[in-house]
């Protein structure tokens, strides 16, 4: 009775890791493809995303138009492509910001300690206790619309997680007796926050950086989306189904869901490929997950 | 002489885990100290070695008062002390080679030219083979990480060794290897020594004089 029982866990456990490998793998496939798409096809096919033609206007997806047509007649395909190009630059800046930001506070909250830290931290968190969408929507309504407005937006509103955990990784680092050694050997402040501290922070500040990079790409579409984000001649995923609305009552279904689609496979491949990361360099949170 | 001036210490300055406690270690001279697990001898260490900063209190290096603490000690003041931890997984930095970590003050410093020479004989001294100071801290055993710690220690050739509780994780021939390097260098150096631990029989067959932690307190 007890082998059975055993048998039927490992083969549990079996299934789980090779789905989880089959994710993994996936995630890498499609990431690469967005890559690739995004950076070889506009150069490459040189078309103009924005030409109009009116007399192609809401055709659904044939031979020559895989995605259709919107309802000014511009190529949904080619509309996606630079749209995703679009979001993910928008995506990848601001979590790239937004990582600096955070861990720079973060550390110098954990290195000072004291009340710098308590202020710091406490500013976290009325910054936190705001939902940041709307805060968001605040700093891009102070801007005329266009890219940098969100980025920056996005950027503001996305740095508080990393600062909490940036500032929880150098806290528990600075109290290992390595630090104390490194002092009594000689370094300086400096040497022991670049030598010792940051490169023990480091990969949990990159990871915090990629798990971001599809939230702030549903930021930035939820911005578009709601008309405040990147004026609507400007093809990103969030324009793009904003200005599907009006045809998806009209029962043209192909101007929605191919944004939708390019906005959701996309992060979610990019989450995929972040959360392996994280079970790679946290493996006791693998056998937690594992359970 | 190494004098400590009536220290209060600890990590909460409504209960200190000491209160005015003198200590003094004449030049080149070594004292163990004995005291049960938890008392706050580990922390005395750390103030002797500024690493922790006393509430109340005077720490007085060769006639020196110190200047300040941790970061705040003047650097040759702090590296007058080479500190050995009890434990050598978390006082080795774990992305860095043996060779870095023994390597490490000498660059903090400004002498990097010097570890080329330095370090492997060194490293020999404490009885790591070459092939083993290429390694991670991952990739060697508890006392053979706490040898790289003990020739850090000694890579700035400190007028005090400060050894807390070095020898607690290790088993007897690592231990009276250890301690062996600590008294050759001492012999060739003439520095001196703050070793602190529990047990009674190693401390009082190494050092020139124990004293228990309840006879420096008081009994408080």
């Amino acid at each position: 009775m007890a082998d059975t029982k055993d048998l039927v866990w490992r083969a549990k456990g079996g299934v789980r890791r090779s789905t989880r490998a089959w994710r993994v793998r996936t995630s890498a496939v499609l990431v690469a493809a967005v890559v690739l798409a995004v950076l070889v096809v506009p150069p490459l096919v040189n078309l103009d995303e924005q030409a109009v033609d009116l007399g192609m206007k809401l055709h659904p997806p044939s031979l020559s138009h895989p995605f259709g047509t919107d309802d000014v007649g511009r190529d949904l395909l080619l509309r996606c492509v630079y749209g995703l190009r679009v979001s993910l630059l928008v995506g990848v800046v601001a979590a790239v910001v937004a990582t600096v930001i955070g861990t720079a506070v973060g550390a110098l909250a954990a290195a000072s300690g004291g009340w710098v830290d308590r202020i710091v931290m406490r500013l976290v968190d009325v910054f936190s206790s705001v939902p940041h969408l709307l805060l968001g929507i605040f700093i891009v309504a102070m801007f005329r619309p266009g890219v940098w407005p969100v980025v920056v937006s996005v950027a503001l509103t996305h740095w508080l997680s990393t600062a909490r955990i940036v500032r929880a990784e150098v806290l528990s680092l600075r109290s290992r007796p390595y630090v104390d050694a490194a002092i009594s050997g000689g370094a300086s402040r400096l040497r022991v926050a670049v030598r010792h501290l940051l490169p023990g922070v480091l990969p949990q500040a990159g990871l915090a950086a990629v798990l971001m990079v599809p939230h702030a790409i549903w930021h930035e579409s939820a911005l578009s989306f709601l008309g405040l984000g990147l004026p609507t001649h400007q093809a990103s995923l969030g324009t793009l189904v904003q200005s599907a609305r009006g045809s998806l009552l009209a029962g043209d279904w192909w101007p929605t869901l191919f944004p939708g689609v390019f906005i959701i496979v996309p992060t979610l491949a990019i989450a995929g490929l972040a959360g392996a990361w994280r079970e790679r360099i946290n493996p006791r949170r693998r056998s937690e997950l594992m359970l | 002489m190494l004098e400590l001036r009536s220290v209060t210490a600890g990590y909460d300055r409504a209960a200190p885990v000491m209160r005015g406690v003198d200590l003094t270690i004449a030049a080149g001279a070594s004292v163990g100290l004995l005291g049960p697990s938890g008392c706050g001898k580990s922390t005395l260490a750390r103030v002797a070695a500024l690493l922790h900063r006393p509430d109340a209190g005077q720490v007085v290096i060769d006639g020196q008062p110190a200047r300040g603490w941790r970061h705040r000690a003047p650097r040759e003041q702090r590296t007058a002390f080479g500190v050995v931890f009890q434990q050598p997984r978390l006082s080795a930095d774990p992305r860095l080679t043996l060779t870095d970590l023994i390597a490490e003050p000498l660059r903090a410093v400004g002498r990097a030219p010097e570890a080329a020479a330095v370090v492997p004989a060194l490293a020999a001294r404490v009885g790591l083979g070459k092939d083993l100071i290429g390694r991670r801290p991952h990739e060697v055993s508890d006392g053979q990480l706490q040898r790289a710690c003990l020739a850090r220690a000694l890579v700035l050739r400190p007028r005090w060794l400060i050894c807390d509780e070095m020898t607690a994780m290790l088993d007897a021939s690592t231990t009276a290897s250890l301690v062996h390097v600590v008294e050759e260098y001492r012999a060739e150096h003439g520095a001196g020594l703050l070793a602190v631990g529990h047990d009674r029989v190693l401390l009082e067959r190494w050092c020139d004089g124990t004293t228990h932690w309840d006879d420096l307190t008081g009994g408080l």
